[in-house]
């Protein structure tokens, strides 16, 4: 399997590489980490006539802490989540889901901006970004705009970057108290996109009552889907068994799965269910382990 | 358990010695068909059809021949031109080597590019237009035979229908009896899922034909070289490339397991396109070509049926076959035999009476099917078998494992004669399950599942006892397109007594270079990292049949041996000429020949054959060099007791093997490490189609996962680590008393899952599941019997 | 179209014309000739490319020549050190870590990078550490062995038993 030809431009900086997007309008597109991107090239799904490659533009690759937000430069690798310290202390969620996401070789090279900007439900953090709830720069010649996760998945393939736009930055509050998250996906062979998957984020307060819910669903609706009654289910409560249950059960109604070789439509609700129920059990629990 | 002859510094049968192969694999500088290059060489790229069934209305190939570098593009029609359109089957069938106006399955090929570079033919490829007028395909097997399904090979004359042939064996009259009298009979209609060899090499070939010389050298992946280059010269003899001017050579190959024993009509359109240009063509298939056109097997749909006692004695077996060939036959089963060795389908156990019959059918699928590490259909048979067994205890509710040891052919019984005709040669079937029963702590494992039933938990312990047939074979029985399937080999030591050895076989990765050589050492005395094997080139090495089957070391291992022997017997003479005494005074051990009670008075192997080129006894003939041509007597009979546990999860049903412990019996062992490496892959490639794969069709023919992102090939985190051992019951038939161990754990390890996933899910009433047993079947499974919410409760 | 580019390939600078479309694996095969580097897919799925780009693990048809600009590559050809065999390379031999040797070049650079960050790892993090690499032949236990036995070449402990264990 064999691209068809393009031309193909490194720039060396975000402004260069926005008036190049500008110049060669529709027919160039962004090469991050590639690993959405070129295997469909390889099999001529996507025939870009120009790629613009953003891997020698180092501003774009950073993990910090600032002002109260996690900033995830959008170059940065999934490795570089999976193993960053600043990370793991505040968001054990990422290791959860890296680690399901394809394979390591594919995390060397597959970035975080590039995951969300592919605008596809099977990628597996738009649902992390949904829970943890994220926002995303995008830059254009223009400026830069800020879009909260809720405004950014359009629909297949489409989101809120534009033609000329790039994805810049991901931004993700820091908790404050006692927090939880954690993320799975059933999958049916290691490296397998989602049959479905659910990330979870929990905030609580001191009497252990929860007072944030973040609830974000992989592969089961036609773009990333947040579980918005699941989540107002938890918010206000302690979590007993009862409240666990029917966000769970909230959150398989209101999923919107297709039918495909991964499973039918009940199959993937019983599934959505299933992992909701775990995941908001282990998300609770390490907000109280820790 | 396994003991050695020799010393480690001779290194033959038992010794774990390291592969000598290794060196070149872990340096990158193996030489794997897609690294021959040759100056000159044009590349092919294929288009091929996205339909399963249509009329061919036109090719326009304008577009894709302006593009600079595009030499041509071959079509059927351009081939029909040579009579080359057209090739056989192994199995006497008829294939389409380029269709000139109908195209029978989707991802046939259509046309052939033929460019200066890969890159440019694959663009080429793009740019062929081809206008399809769509038939409606035949995909369900079982509707191919309605009568009013249209009929597919109406290029064959006297075809009426999609049948293509039946074949039956056993005792119908008085099986049927049986089943009618039973106190107990068991019924379930099971399908073998299509499934893919997917080894990590594709497919594909280097065919440089000299002009000049009229000459073909073909670089190939095939698994039978010798075989192949016969049938080249059945094909294209009419154009000149007759059998002495055909050189097959078989490079390194990235895996076989039956995948590349067929002719592929790649290979022909590429000699056929260095025939016409003059220069080397290169044809290397893409992974997802290979998966949706190649080497598909298994596809068998089987109603098997098991009559017994209350208290769990087997009367008889019965099974009804419907076998999903796709296009055309092209299985690799011997000749005589069209479903292969199903007829060993009766397994490990006693008793008299058996019926077993095939249909086949052709649909709008690819050809085959290949005999997937299993001697043709032998995987099929075990696991009908082993799972009617395990369904039999089950409806009797009796112990899977007590039921085995009550019917089990016992060790004094062999030769075992088969209700279906074979002899089994050895075995000993109740030592083997014992073993591995302690292994696993069978007895606790059944409390520790009562426990967890009552909590509502899924937990299921599955056996799998096997009886494997391997060896092909027998030449009065076993031939190819008449070819009796014999293997052979080559010995020639060298006047330092150094050796160079010749097979008909070809490794794709099971040793050969160095199980060869221990069993040369082994009969000889001639250190094996001092034998250097040689196989996969025509031109050098003696006929042969190939590595497929299991049958390298049944034949071409045995082949070795005898020819060693008659070198040993060779060495005796010179021996007694050397120490001027007679033959009867002198003693072998591994490596000399000494006086007997005067062991100072010896000649080592190497002094010997260094005399037989510089001191030979006058009369003998100088040199040291033997070949034999083995023909077995039988077939060898290996088996194996597997043992699965697996723990299901209640809420999502994802199945995890816990433990599995396989203990094999294929008689003496040559190499135990290599031996237990074969094991393992065997294994996985066993959980594969257990758990994960099968090429699936929509109704109109189109694959719907043909590629590696779909056809789910197990990696080291769904592979589980295998625990393995053996029993040790020679073949009394074979020189070396060995059996051939590559192909059982493919053939026992699925029945050994599918058994346990099943006897998990037992208290909710399921009694069959087909492979792959997904987490997904499991639940439409319990949703279908109306039991998942009992389920749920229960947690 | 044709770019130049100047990259290095185990410590050896080549600069060559590429059309940007070709795949990082093709240009080590073909334009320079080292056919260690294998495919076994056409969708990123088997590994068996797998080598190293500036020490990280990487499917070469994954990637496209002109994004290794610059870059230091490691390929099969290129682990084996003047004093003799990487320690993996020993591993897998030792070990009967291969079979037919496929799958096997992508595997030990697929593991060199593994044992960089995890000297000593356990079975389960070698088998999710190797996840993205197929295996048909090995059944995968005799290559955990392998890269087991690297591990602890590497870090100088000593060496596990190479012989294969059985149930008795
Ligand atoms: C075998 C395999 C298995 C996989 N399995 C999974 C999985 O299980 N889960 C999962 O989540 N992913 C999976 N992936 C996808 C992988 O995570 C990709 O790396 C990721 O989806 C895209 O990131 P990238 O950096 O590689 O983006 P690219 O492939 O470079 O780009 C993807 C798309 O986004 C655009 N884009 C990228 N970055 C920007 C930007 N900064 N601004 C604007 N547009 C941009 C590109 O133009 C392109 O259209 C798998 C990939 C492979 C090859
Ligand atoms: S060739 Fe399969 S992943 Fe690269
Ligand atoms: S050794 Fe053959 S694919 Fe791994």
């Amino acid at each position: 399997m064999i691209p068809s030809s393009f031309d193909y431009t490194a720039p060396s900086s975000l402004d260069e590489a926005l008036k190049l997007l500008q110049d060669l309008g529709d027919d160039a597109k962004i090469l991050a980490g590639g690993h959405s991107l070129i295997p469909m090239m390889k099999l001529r799904f996507a025939e870009p006539e120009h790629l613009i490659d953003l891997n020698n533009v180092p501003e774009l690759s950073y993990l910090k802490i600032e002002g109260g937000m996690l900033k995830i430069g959008a170059m940065t690798r999934e490795v570089e989540t999976e193993e960053s310290i600043d990370v793991a202390n505040h968001f054990p969620i990422f290791a959860d889901v890296a680690k399901l996401i394809a394979d390591p070789q594919v995390r060397n090279f597959g970035t975080l901006g590039g995951n969300l900007a592919h605008g596809d439900a099977a990628n597996d953090q738009p649902a992390v970004m949904l829970a943890l709830n994220a926002s995303v720069e995008i830059a254009g010649l223009n400026g830069r705009r800020t879009v909260g996760i809720d405004d950014f998945f359009y629909g297949f393939y489409a989101t809120a970057v534009q033609e000329d736009e790039i994805l810049t930055e991901i931004s993700i509050p820091i908790p404050m108290g006692l927090s939880g998250n954690a993320y799975h996906k059933v999958e049916r062979k290691v490296g397998d996109y989602a049959t479905g998957g659910v990330a979870v984020h929990l905030e609580f307060d001191e009497q252990r009552i929860c007072t944030k819910a973040g609830i974000g669903l992989t592969n089961v609706n036609p773009t990333p889907l947040r579980a918005v009654r699941s989540e107002a289910a938890l918010v206000g409560t302690s979590l007993n068994e009862e409240d666990i249950a029917s966000a769970a059960q909230y959150a398989s109604e209101d999923c919107n799965p297709s039918s495909d070789l991964r499973g039918d439509v009940d199959y993937k609700r019983h599934i959505i269910k299933a992992i909701t129920k775990k995941m908001i059990n282990k998300a609770k629990q390490r907000a109280f382990n820790n | 358990m396994i003991r050695c002859k020799t010393s480690k510094e001779i290194g033959g049968m038992g010794h774990s010695m390291k592969r000598k192969e290794d060196d070149r694999f872990v340096h990158g500088t193996g030489n794997y068909t897609d690294d021959v290059k040759l100056p000159g060489t044009l590349y092919m790229d294929i288009v091929r059809s996205p339909y399963a069934y249509a009329k061919i209305k036109n090719i326009d190939s304008s577009e894709a021949l302006k593009i600079p570098g595009v030499l041509a593009v071959i079509t059927g029609k351009d081939l029909e031109q040579y009579n080359l359109h057209w090739m056989p089957t192994l199995m006497s069938d008829t294939q389409m080597v380029l269709p000139v106006d109908t195209v029978m399955y989707q991802a046939q090929e259509v046309a052939a590019i033929i460019a200066t570079e890969k890159y440019i033919a694959r663009d080429a490829r793009e740019a062929v237009k081809v206008e399809y007028e769509l038939m409606k395909p035949v995909v369900d097997p079982f509707k191919a035979l309605d009568s009013d399904a249209p009929i597919l090979r109406s290029d064959k004359e006297d075809k009426k229908d999609n049948h293509i042939w039946h074949w039956e064996v056993g005792q119908k009259e008085e099986t049927e009896r049986i089943f009618q009298n039973a106190e107990v009979t068991v019924k379930e209609q099971m399908h073998i899922p299509r499934i893919h060899v997917a080894s990590i090499e594709t497919c594909g070939c280097v065919a440089s034909y000299d002009k000049v010389e009229n000459h073909l050298t073909m670089y190939m992946t095939t698994q039978a070289p010798h075989a192949i280059r016969t049938v080249i010269a059945l094909v294209a003899g009419h154009v000149g490339l007759t059998e002495e001017k055909v050189r097959v050579i078989s490079p390194d190959i990235g895996g076989g397991f039956g995948g590349k024993v067929p002719v592929y009509p790649g290979y022909v359109i590429a000699i056929a396109a260095s025939f016409l240009i003059g220069k080397p063509v290169k044809w290397i298939e893409d992974r997802s070509e290979n998966l949706q056109a190649d080497s598909f097997a298994r596809d068998y749909h089987i109603t098997a049926e098991l009559a017994g006692t209350k208290d769990g004695k087997i009367l008889a077996t019965r099974m009804k076959v419907l076998a999903d060939h796709g296009y055309t036959d092209a299985s690799a089963n011997p000749s005589k035999f069209p479903t292969g060795m199903f007829s060993i389908a009766t397994g490990s156990y006693d008793y008299s009476n058996a019926f077993m019959e095939a249909d086949a059918v052709y649909t709008n699928k690819p050809p085959g099917g290949v005999a997937y590490r299993c001697s043709f259909r032998v995987t099929e048979a075990v696991h009908a078998i082993e799972r009617m067994t395990d369904r039999y205890a089950h409806e009797i509710g009796k112990d899977p494992a007590a039921l085995r040891f009550q019917n089990f052919i016992k060790k004094d019984q062999f030769p075992y004669h088969s209700p279906t005709g074979w002899e089994y040669d050895s075995g000993d079937y109740e030592a083997g399950l014992k073993l591995a029963m302690k292994a696993v702590d069978y007895d606790n494992l059944r409390i520790e599942q009562a426990e967890k039933r009552k909590k509502g938990e899924l937990m299921g312990i599955g056996l799998s006892t096997f009886t494997e047939v391997v060896g092909a074979g027998p030449s009065k029985d076993f031939d190819i397109l008449g070819i009796k399937m014999f293997d052979s080999a080559e010995i020639r030591v060298h006047p330092t007594g150094k050796a160079i050895a010749r097979f008909g076989t070809k490794s794709q990765g099971q040793g050969h270079e160095t199980t060869y050589a221990q069993i040369i050492a082994e009969e000889l005395g001639i250190p094996a990292k001092d034998i250097q094997i040689e196989e996969g080139d025509t031109d050098t090495a003696p006929y042969g049949l190939g590595t497929y089957a299991s049958r390298s070391t049944p034949t071409a291992g045995a082949a070795a041996a005898v020819a060693a022997r008659k070198l040993r017997d060779k060495a005796k003479k010179i021996a007694a000429h050397l120490l001027e005494v007679s033959e009867d005074d002198l003693e072998w051990e591994p490596g000399k020949f000494s006086v007997k009670g005067a062991p100072e008075k010896a000649k080592t192997i190497q002094e010997i054959v260094f005399a037989s080129y510089t001191n030979h006894p006058q009369g003998m003939e100088a040199g040291f060099e033997a070949t034999h041509y083995y023909d077995p007597p039988n077939l060898t009979f290996p088996s194996g007791a597997y043992i699965c546990v697996v723990d299901i999860d209640s809420d999502t049903f994802e199945i995890k093997v816990r433990k599995f412990v396989a203990i094999d019996d294929a008689g003496h062992i040559i190499n135990p490490m290599i031996a237990q490496g074969q094991v393992h892959g065997g294994l996985t490639q066993g959980i594969a189609p257990a758990m994960y794969e099968e090429l699936i069709y929509d109704d109109d023919g189109n694959i719907l996962n043909g590629t590696l992102m779909d056809y789910l090939v197990p990696t080291a985190v769904e592979s589980p680590s295998w625990e393995t051992g053996h029993t040790v019951t020679p073949s009394p038939h074979h020189p070396i008393g060995a059996k051939g161990i590559g192909e059982s754990p493919t053939v026992g390890a699925p029945p050994a899952i599918a058994n346990a996933i099943i006897d998990a899910l037992k208290p909710y009433g399921i009694t069959h599941l087909d492979i792959p047993i997904t987490p997904y079947k499991i639940f439409k499974a319990l949703k279908e019997k109306g039991v998942l919410d009992k389920h749920i409760q229960e947690l | 179209m044709k770019k130049e580019i100047t990259l290095k390939i185990n410590g050896e600078e080549f600069t060559e014309q590429v059309e940007p479309r070709t795949l990082l694996v093709h240009f080590i095969r073909e334009n320079i000739g080292m056919t260690g580097t294998h495919i076994g897919c056409d969708t990123s799925s088997c590994g068996a490319c797998t080598i190293l780009i500036d020490g990280k693990s990487a499917k070469s048809c994954t990637l496209l020549a002109v994004q290794a600009a610059c870059k230091e590559i490691t390929t099969v050809e290129g682990i084996a050190t003047t004093e003799g065999v990487h320690p993996i390379q020993e591993g897998f031999k030792e070990n009967h870590g291969l079979h037919c040797g496929f799958c096997t070049p992508g595997m030990m650079l697929r593991a060199i990078e593994l044992l960089e960050k995890n000297p000593d790892p356990t079975e389960e993090e070698i088998r999710w550490g190797i996840s993205g690499n197929l295996c048909r032949c090995t059944g995968y236990n005799n290559i955990v062995k392998s890269i087991k036995y690297a591990g602890a070449k590497l870090r100088g402990d000593e060496l596990p038993s190479t012989e294969p264990e059985f149930v008795e």
